[in-house]
């Protein structure tokens, strides 16, 4: 294995050599890459972008390139990491195959459906949604009924999901579906894999208060899944979902990072330093002129400091190729809230001009901020509320009794 | 940036663990505080600490010391913190060996290092004149006179003062009272002629004391650092000595927590164990988190003391981040740390009144969260 240096210098030289100029800059949320068969490059360098990057294997650094992935170990990735980020560079791709699916496919899957899925989710050929909650089944997702019903070689699909992000736009859905329904609702779930365009499913988006639809009300009727998609073992796939919910909250506790990597969470404004902001929308030079604001934005960035080193450290931590375990439910909680404390304050620091919704009288990034606000208070609904997280820790981590039997085993 | 311990520091903290749950637990300071002990601390637990080499911890070899670096000495704080132990590790290796390690000439380096390293020598800063901290409000003045300076003011909060050979002396040697400019350091034997020291009786039953200086003269070499222009150095030692404290109430926060968890798993109330209630639960996860934050700050700020390449400026940015964040978090867990053990936490008798107290003179000590918030904005320009 090459020195970490001599991986660095070379990292360095390929990426000045290959990553264009316009993808050194912040990202903004219209030209996030999202791949998939109706791929859409707001931006044309980021359609070169994702392709060299890939070629590389680079969009999943730690994967194995077996399948495609980067093959790089710990040490390399953080390299990687540092170098992109010394260049401001974009990423290229932004998915829930990448920061979901493909990790628990690694884990569980077996080797062809690694082969079929792995590469495709790496290029961003196909595009993936995910098919957790349903109308009666949000923090009890273990309460679930979208049921399967095996007939020949394909699973008869029936219910509905909701919720579901992207369910218009996404290729393939990774789902839960019970597979039994007389035995405790942990063992009657299993983890199935099938395409979109499958007969009998249909989407209906649905608004959020940013005006977006970014999610749908997902119905199933008999949709037919071939029975070598499901993953791992029959009535065994709780196991599955919660070890990629727990990828899902360390993709989300990124939110709380410094804004800049790129998601769907609400971090791509370009306005960037909130006390850059705050000094410029009230004409303040060397000092903020409101004290307690001032002191509600050091608050903040120390939390932010703080919980960056704590971010960092849990990488550290975490043995190659471990991955994330119950501690993503604290990285998650956290940052979540400290990414909606950061849109309040940004609120608080523009004024009447971070009001607005639409229309003459705004900025662009003042319009576009407004809405990431409004779409912030999601970070601690999805992937499990914050009180679910809490819940965790308190069973999980901290040992402590669970009386009432509502554990998110 | 390593965010966590090599294994020479994870040994290190295991055996200052060990040594201060045996030797050095909570019932000697409770000790200390009833007998109302003149020295405040034990001398046999020092003499043993001295021993294990923890006053060389952070000082190079070339002065006696052990060179481990402040993340050594950093996890034996923590360790420390822990079981409250009082002894002069704060005001003597934490921050009187910095101020001299820092500031001192060769020959102030050559001669008081060694003597600290061996025990012989125990420090006090005089530096704080008001009841909330300000380095640089500094009205005691240095005036110069024939072969040396005389020294005239008060000083208060001054840790170890009454049982310290030596004090280490903020005064103005020009500038206004205000001001950055005209602060110098000196180095005073506490026999001198003129000073007044008297022992203060504080909540957290450790050592501090309130000092009058009279016409207390010293001679020339007693300038520790640059005439005029000490403010500067002095900040740099305070940043440290502000990163070192943290690191203690790291320690006495997580002890203070796990006898949260323990009593939570153990009391019964309604039937059931008191841990089952979510009211509890979320608090603990809470709080959880706020002490996993506070690791990464003190382990990121004590790392980032012992990296070669970390500049002043980044420094004092890791340090007030640090006494900030620790500040509040140890408020937090103090409090709750009563709350939740009912009406025994609010008992002599059982040791969590011990940490409250704790907490809030390590909360003051060199900056509360208000202080540091503050200078963390100026220093990022805002
Ligand atoms: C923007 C967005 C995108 C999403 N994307 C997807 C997706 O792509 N795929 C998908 O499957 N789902 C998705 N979700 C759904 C998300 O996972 C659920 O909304 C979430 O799990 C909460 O479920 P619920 O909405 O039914 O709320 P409920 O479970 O009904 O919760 C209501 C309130 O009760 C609290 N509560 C519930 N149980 C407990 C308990 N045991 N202790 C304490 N408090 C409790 C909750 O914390 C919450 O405050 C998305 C949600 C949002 C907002
Ligand atoms: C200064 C002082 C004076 C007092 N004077 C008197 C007096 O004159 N006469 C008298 O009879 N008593 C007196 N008390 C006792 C007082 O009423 C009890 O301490 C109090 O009721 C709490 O009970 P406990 O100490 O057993 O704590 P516990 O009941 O063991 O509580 C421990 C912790 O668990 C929490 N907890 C318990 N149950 C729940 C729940 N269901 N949900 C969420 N959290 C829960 C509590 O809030 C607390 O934080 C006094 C106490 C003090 C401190």
């Amino acid at each position: 294995m090459q020195s970490q240096q001599a991986f660095r210098i070379e990292t360095r030289a390929w990426l000045e050599q290959n990553c264009p100029k316009s993808m050194r800059t912040s990202m903004v949320q219209e030209e996030v890459v999202w791949g998939g068969r109706n791929a859409e490059f707001a931006n044309p360098d980021s359609e070169i972008w994702l392709q060299r990057m890939a070629e590389k294997g680079w969009t999943c650094p730690t994967w194995p390139s077996e399948y495609g992935g980067g093959g790089l170990d710990k040490d390399q990735t953080i390299v990687l990491g540092e170098e992109l980020a010394r260049i401001n560079a974009r990423p290229a791709l932004t998915s829930f195959g990448i920061s979901m699916l493909g990790p628990v496919l690694l884990e569980y899957g077996n080797h062809q459906q690694k082969q079929e899925h792995i590469p495709k989710i790496v290029r961003g050929e196909i595009r993936w949604c995910q098919g957790y909650s349903e109308p009666g089944s949000g923090s009890d997702l273990a309460s679930l009924s979208t049921k399967a019903e095996l007939q020949g070689d394909n699973y008869l699909i029936n219910g509905s999901k909701v919720w579901t992000s992207y369910a218009d736009k996404a290729d393939w859905i990774f789902c839960l579906v019970r597979t039994d329904f007389d035995v405790p609702k942990h063992s009657g779930i299993s983890f199935i894999l099938f395409d979109m365009t499958s007969v009998g499913i249909s989407t209906k988006p649905i608004q959020l208060i940013s005006g977006s639809s970014p999610f749908c009300e997902t119905f199933f009727d008999d949709v037919k899944a071939p029975a070598s998609n499901l993953v791992g073992r029959l009535n065994e796939g709780w196991t599955i979902a919660k070890r990629l919910l727990q990828h899902e909250r360390t993709m989300i506790s990124g939110f709380g990072l410094s804004a800049g990597q790129s998601d769907n969470g609400g971090t791509t404004s370009t306005i960037s330093s909130l006390e850059g902001t705050a000094m410029h929308y009230r004409g303040d030079s060397k000092k903020l002129s409101d004290p307690v604001l001032r002191d509600q934005i050091a608050r903040f960035k120390i939390d932010a400091d703080a919980f960056a080193h704590t971010s960092k450290r849990s990488i550290e931590e975490s043995k190659q190729g471990q991955g994330p375990n119950a501690t993503s439910s604290m990285l998650k909680n956290y940052g979540c809230e400290l990414n909606k404390r950061r849109y309040e304050l940004m609120l608080q620091a523009i004024g009447s001009q971070g009001l607005g919704w639409e229309g003459e009288g705004f900025n662009d990034e003042e319009l576009q901020l407004t809405r990431e606000w409004l779409r912030s208070k999601a970070n601690s609904i999805e992937g499990g509320t914050s009180e679910v997280q809490l819940n965790i820790i308190a069973k999980r981590v901290l040992g402590l009794p669970d009386i009432l039997s509502l554990a998110q085993k | 940036m390593a965010l966590v311990l090599s294994e020479e520091q994870q040994l290190l903290k295991d055996s200052a663990k060990n040594f201060c749950e045996q030797n050095a637990p909570v019932s000697v300071l409770r000790g200390l505080r009833d007998s109302k002990d003149e020295q405040g601390y034990d001398q046999g637990i020092w003499s043993q600490m001295i021993e294990l080499g923890w006053a060389g911890m952070a000082i190079p070899e070339a002065y006696g010391g052990f060179d481990f670096g402040y993340g050594g000495l950093g996890v034996v704080l923590e360790e420390t913190g822990k079981t409250l132990v009082s002894s002069p590790l704060i005001p003597t290796v934490l921050v009187g060996a910095t101020a001299i390690a820092q500031l001192g000439n060769e020959a102030q380096k050559q001669v008081l290092l060694p003597k600290i390293v061996a025990g012989e020598l125990l420090t006090a800063l005089a530096l704080d004149e008001h009841t909330s901290h300000n380095p640089s409000k500094i009205a005691t003045t240095a005036t110069k006179v024939d072969g040396g300076y005389s020294l005239n003011g008060s000083k208060t909060f001054v840790l170890d003062g009454h049982i310290a050979n030596m004090l280490i002396v903020v005064a103005r040697t020009s500038g206004e009272t205000d001001s950055e400019q005209g602060i110098s350091l000196f180095l005073v034997d506490a026999n001198a002629e003129g000073l007044n020291i008297a022992r203060t009786i504080m909540v957290d039953s450790r050592n501090s004391s309130n000092i009058q200086f009279k016409n207390v003269v010293v001679a020339e070499d007693a300038l520790l650092g640059e005439k005029d222009q000490g403010f500067n150095g002095l900040d740099s030692v305070l940043d440290i000595a502000r990163i070192g404290i943290a690191a203690e109430m790291l320690g006495s926060m997580q002890a203070v927590f796990e006898s949260i968890l323990e009593f939570l798993k153990q009391r019964e109330q309604f039937g059931v164990l008191i841990g089952s209630f979510q009211g509890l639960q979320h608090r603990a996860a809470e709080m959880y988190s706020e002490i996993e934050l506070c690791k990464s700050a003190v382990r990121a700020a004590l790392a980032g003391l012992d990296e070669p390449d970390t500049t002043q400026a980044e420094i004092a940015v890791l340090a007030s981040m640090t006494k900030a964040k620790l500040s509040e978090v140890f408020f937090l867990v103090s409090n709750e740390g009563i709350q939740m053990h009912g009406g025994i936490g609010m008992t002599d008798e059982f040791d969590i009144g011990f940490f409250i107290k704790r907490a809030r003179v390590a909360q003051q000590f060199l900056g509360d969260s208000s202080f540091h918030r503050d200078r963390y904005a100026t220093l990022n320009g805002f």
